[in-house]
């Protein structure tokens, strides 16, 4: 440790034991918002949900097919970019393997696109295996729109910008792609463990 | 809307302290001189890392107030009381100290003059840093994009760069600023009190038909409440760019 701060000390005992809370993050109670635009107000008559590129076919659930499918209720610490985590969020949602239950498909990435035109992209396998579902309710109510309603992805293990906002589609590719802060310089993968924020980290 | 992403691998600078400005009793802007800045863009923001004796560190982001300047860059501090790292700065630091930061970081809610407009700047708060950068660029660069900035502060007391503000209001062509008080205005003030809502962003911002560029930046409640106002009134959601801090910015 070379540079030190002059008479800077930790001021609060930490909130959470460390093998909680990954380098460099707080921990804080409640649930900041961090998005690029205005938040998409989008009708469920209107929402649909798209698994679309290369798949043998693509497919499309209307809000209540899509809440008609298994759920399942999911209690994980989300860590975002800006420093904070929020430990033992509640969620209920659909895992991503649900959606792509008898799917064929030869892709090793995706890009989740957003209603309002966010985008971000991850490796396949960070969608399956029990890692990541669409998540539609949050401490047992609807999932707020400022929040990311009606359905946001839930990708816990990676940095929370993955956990696209507003999903309208699911969108798998052969080759990676850069989504919307990827294209910025954010990390291209974004692990939090090995604090994944920026290009090069 | 053209990228300016660089990627490049961010690395962690040690900056000194070279000048400081108490801004109002809660919020400090802080010059720094960052060896091999690179330059930035108004908007962009900085991670900055404080680290203890013991090895503790804490980090948080904040946005850059100044244009690009040789190695200076100004960042514009509010102290939050609970918070671990905004204490430090506003109260702790001093000229001649060091602080650890990296950047620029950002790249979608960045404006300069190229970009044109006419730019629609709307701040509650602190949140009003980026876009200083972005209103000091235009003047900087004598461009005429016409800028209607308006302000959104807690009280007289709270009004951060008050006289440069004042200054460019009654000295420079093309730009209008209105501030509004929530609770409580200065004595004396015959202007706007209130929230912007959507009535008062019908009034004095500009209308969807003038196709402006919006930067929205503040607390999340205003942030929310005045981008969909902005939607609502009829702007393309893809020209109301936002940033959003919420209580917990430490």
């Amino acid at each position: 440790m070379s540079f030190i701060s002059r008479g800077f000390q930790r001021r609060q005992a930490p909130a959470a034991p460390s093998d909680r809370v990954p380098p460099g993050q707080y921990v804080t109670r409640d649930f900041p918002v961090l998005s690029a635009g205005p938040t998409p107000r989008i009708g469920l008559d209107d929402w649909r949900l798209e698994l679309v590129g290369e798949v043998d076919q693509p497919l499309s659930w209307s809000w209540q097919e899509f809440t008609a499918l298994p759920a399942e209720e999911i209690t994980v610490d989300v860590h975002c970019v800006t420093k904070w985590s929020k430990l033992d969020t509640a969620w209920t949602g659909v895992p991503v393997d649900a959606l792509l239950d008898g799917v064929e498909t030869s892709a090793g990435f995706a890009v989740a696109h957003s209603y309002g035109g966010y985008t971000t992209n991850l490796p396949l396998d960070d969608l399956t295996g029990g890692k990541a579902w669409v998540a539609y309710r949050y401490d047992g109510e609807p999932l707020e729109p400022e929040h990311g309603g009606p359905a946001r992805l839930l990708v816990p293990h990676l940095y929370f910008w993955k956990s696209a906002k507003w999903l309208r589609a699911l969108e798998l590719r052969a080759d990676d792609a850069p989504g919307f802060w990827e294209g910025y310089g954010y990390h291209n993968y974004g692990d939090p463990w090995r604090e994944q924020r920026y290009s090069g980290d | 809307m053209a990228r300016a992403a660089v990627l490049r691998r961010l690395t962690w600078a040690i900056a000194e302290v070279v000048h400081l400005v108490d801004e109002t009793p809660r919020v400090r802007s802080l010059t720094l001189d960052v060896p091999d800045w690179p330059g930035h863009l108004p908007g962009h923001h900085i991670d900055v890392r404080l680290t203890a004796e013991d090895g503790y560190q804490a980090g948080r982001q904040y946005s850059i107030a100044t244009p690009t300047d040789g190695t200076r860059v100004t960042i514009t501090v509010e102290r939050l009381d609970d918070g671990e790292v905004s204490p430090y700065l506003t109260d702790v630091l001093e000229v001649g100290d060091s602080v650890e930061l990296r950047g620029p970081i950002g790249g979608y809610f960045v404006w300069e003059p190229s970009r044109g407009g006419p730019l629609q700047l709307v701040a509650g708060g602190s949140g009003i840093a980026p876009l200083m950068a972005m209103l000091r660029a235009r003047l900087q660069a004598r461009s005429d994009v016409p800028v209607r900035m308006l302000l959104s502060w807690r009280s007289g007391e709270d009004v951060i760069y008050a006289d440069e503000l004042n200054a460019v209001a009654r000295d420079a062509t093309g730009i209008e600023i209105t501030h509004t008080f929530t609770r409580s205005a200065p004595d004396g003030w015959t202007g706007r009190t209130g929230r912007l809502d959507r009535e008062a962003l019908a009034e004095l911002a500009w209308t969807p038909s003038e196709r402006p560029l919006a930067y929205v930046c503040g607390p999340t409640g205003l942030v929310e409440a005045v981008a969909s106002a902005l939607v609502d009134l009829g702007h393309d959601p893809g020209r109301v760019l936002a940033e959003r801090f919420g209580p917990t910015g430490g």
